[in-house]
């Protein structure tokens, strides 16, 4: 099968490739540059371990072919922090509130909080459990991750103001 | 899992990708992927080519004109859902695209995607249907616009024929005095509807003027409930009746019910009342 050319930008860095057309954004991402941040967990878009950014919104990158990005402005949890290593706060507050166990559904999660917080910067308990529908966790239960959400909402309000 | 190998061709315009259906026997088009994607990488199907129509911004966006309502076929699940035209307009689609799949499902799925896949479990067509929505068909012979209620002909089966391409949705804007709302009942895992109801009830001085009801995710299309509008037409919009009207829907759903592993034929025939009754009650209460 014709291969196609795609140029997309991950992290703030451009890579050319030619892919074939039936390859998913996850596996792209994966076998680039050792970017395994980002897991394949369930592979029909219900778990939500493959969230990543494109263009700033979340995507399922396992429902998403690579060619669909070309063009695009990747994120993944790889380029999350801020360049000298500081991490975002969402990061900080998954870390700090235990919102995580084993760590497999953490990049997606992160992910979606990031959604959460780009449409609705501080939201209800209730917004952020229904925004955290597409993530399955089998580890924390939720409440923890609730927790990082809404420390993570104070936390970036309170170096707005 | 792997998609099977196919070709991959990017339209330029809505013309472009009719051409491109026509040189193509057998391609698929490809908007925001969410529905199709998956069917690919289980396997079932296995076009040749997709046609990739999801850089068309000539399919996107919502238009209000005088009293009906167009909608781009890539506007997204996400954008439907945040429209402050379709919140005023026809508040039960907005409400059904809020709750299709998950927030990032909702930033790819497109409402032509979805409406073209025609899924029984899905949420959109369901609200198209109560609401009378009809849509727009570019195809080999010219345009044509084909209603809700004829679209849907049976399990991901449309009148959509080979070389068409689905380019809006249009509908009535909602009339004065007019609730309307969309209850589902979500799978915990998919978050597809097992059931899912749309009501539009017009009400004047208590009683119920006009009514639409729709349901799917019961049976292979999304379904008009004639029996339960008639039991509401000229009643009052009080609970009893309300419920009363709800259970009629046993009478409109026929024998072709939909069972699987997480809910049986039998529990779907048995609960669709209740969720009928959870509609019709947020309908009259936006009224």
């Amino acid at each position: 099968m014709v291969k196609v050319p795609v140029a997309v930008r991950v992290n703030g860095r451009l890579y050319e490739r030619e892919v074939e057309p039936r390859l998913l954004l996850v596996h792209f991402l994966r076998d680039l540059d050792g970017l395994t941040g980002t897991k394949v967990g369930c592979d029909t878009s219900q778990c939500g371990s493959c969230t990543v950014l494109l263009d700033g919104m979340t995507v399922k990158s396992c429902t998403c072919l690579a060619v669909q990005a070309d063009g695009a402005a990747i994120t993944t949890i790889e380029g999350l922090a801020a360049e000298n290593g500081a991490l975002h706060p969402l990061q900080e507050a998954f870390w700090n509130q235990h919102g995580l166990q084993c760590g497999f559904c953490t990049p997606g999660m992160i992910f979606a909080a990031h959604e959460i917080l780009r449409t609705s910067p501080d939201p209800s308990d209730e917004e952020i459990r229904h925004g955290l529908e597409g993530n399955l966790c089998r580890c924390t239960g939720y409440q923890n991750i609730v927790r990082s959400v809404r420390a993570a909402a104070d936390a970036m309000q309170e170096g707005e103001g | 899992m792997f998609a099977p190998q196919f070709g991959y061709h990017r339209a330029s315009s809505v013309a472009e990708a009719g051409e491109l259906l026509r040189s193509n026997p057998g391609a698929k088009l490809l908007a925001g992927g969410h529905s199709l994607i998956p069917v690919l990488k289980l396997r079932l199907a296995a076009p040749p080519a997709l046609i990739d129509i999801g850089r068309l911004a000539e399919l996107r966006g919502i238009a209000v004109d005088g009293g009906s309502l167009r909608l781009g076929a890539l506007t997204t699940h996400a954008e439907l859902a945040a429209s402050p035209e379709l919140q005023r307009h026809a508040p039960a689609l907005a409400q059904a695209a809020s709750v299709i799949g998950d927030p990032a499902v909702r930033n790819r799925g497109t409402i032509g995607g979805n409406v073209a896949h025609a899924d029984p479990a899905s949420d959109l067509p369901t609200v198209l249907v109560a609401l009378g929505a009809a849509f727009e068909i570019a195809g080999a012979g010219g345009e044509r616009t084909v209603p809700a209620a004829e679209f849907f002909q049976g399990m991901m089966a449309t009148a959509l024929g080979d070389g068409d391409l689905l380019t809006a949705v249009v509908l009535p804007a909602r009339p004065p005095g007019q609730g309307q709302a969309y209850v589902k009942f979500a799978h915990p895992a998919s978050r597809y509807a097992v059931i899912g109801v749309a009501a539009a009830l017009t009400v004047s001085d208590g009683a119920c003027t006009a009514a639409a009801v729709a349901v799917g995710g019961l049976v292979p299309v999304p379904l008009r409930a004639p029996s339960v509008e008639g039991a509401l037409a000229g009643g009052p919009v009080a609970a009893d009746a309300l419920a009363a009207a709800a259970d009629r829907v046993a009478a409109d759903l026929g024998d072709d019910l939909i069972g699987d592993v997480f809910a049986s034929a039998e529990y779907r025939r048995a609960v669709a009342a209740v969720w009928v009754r959870r509609a019709l009650e947020a309908a009259a209460q936006a009224a």
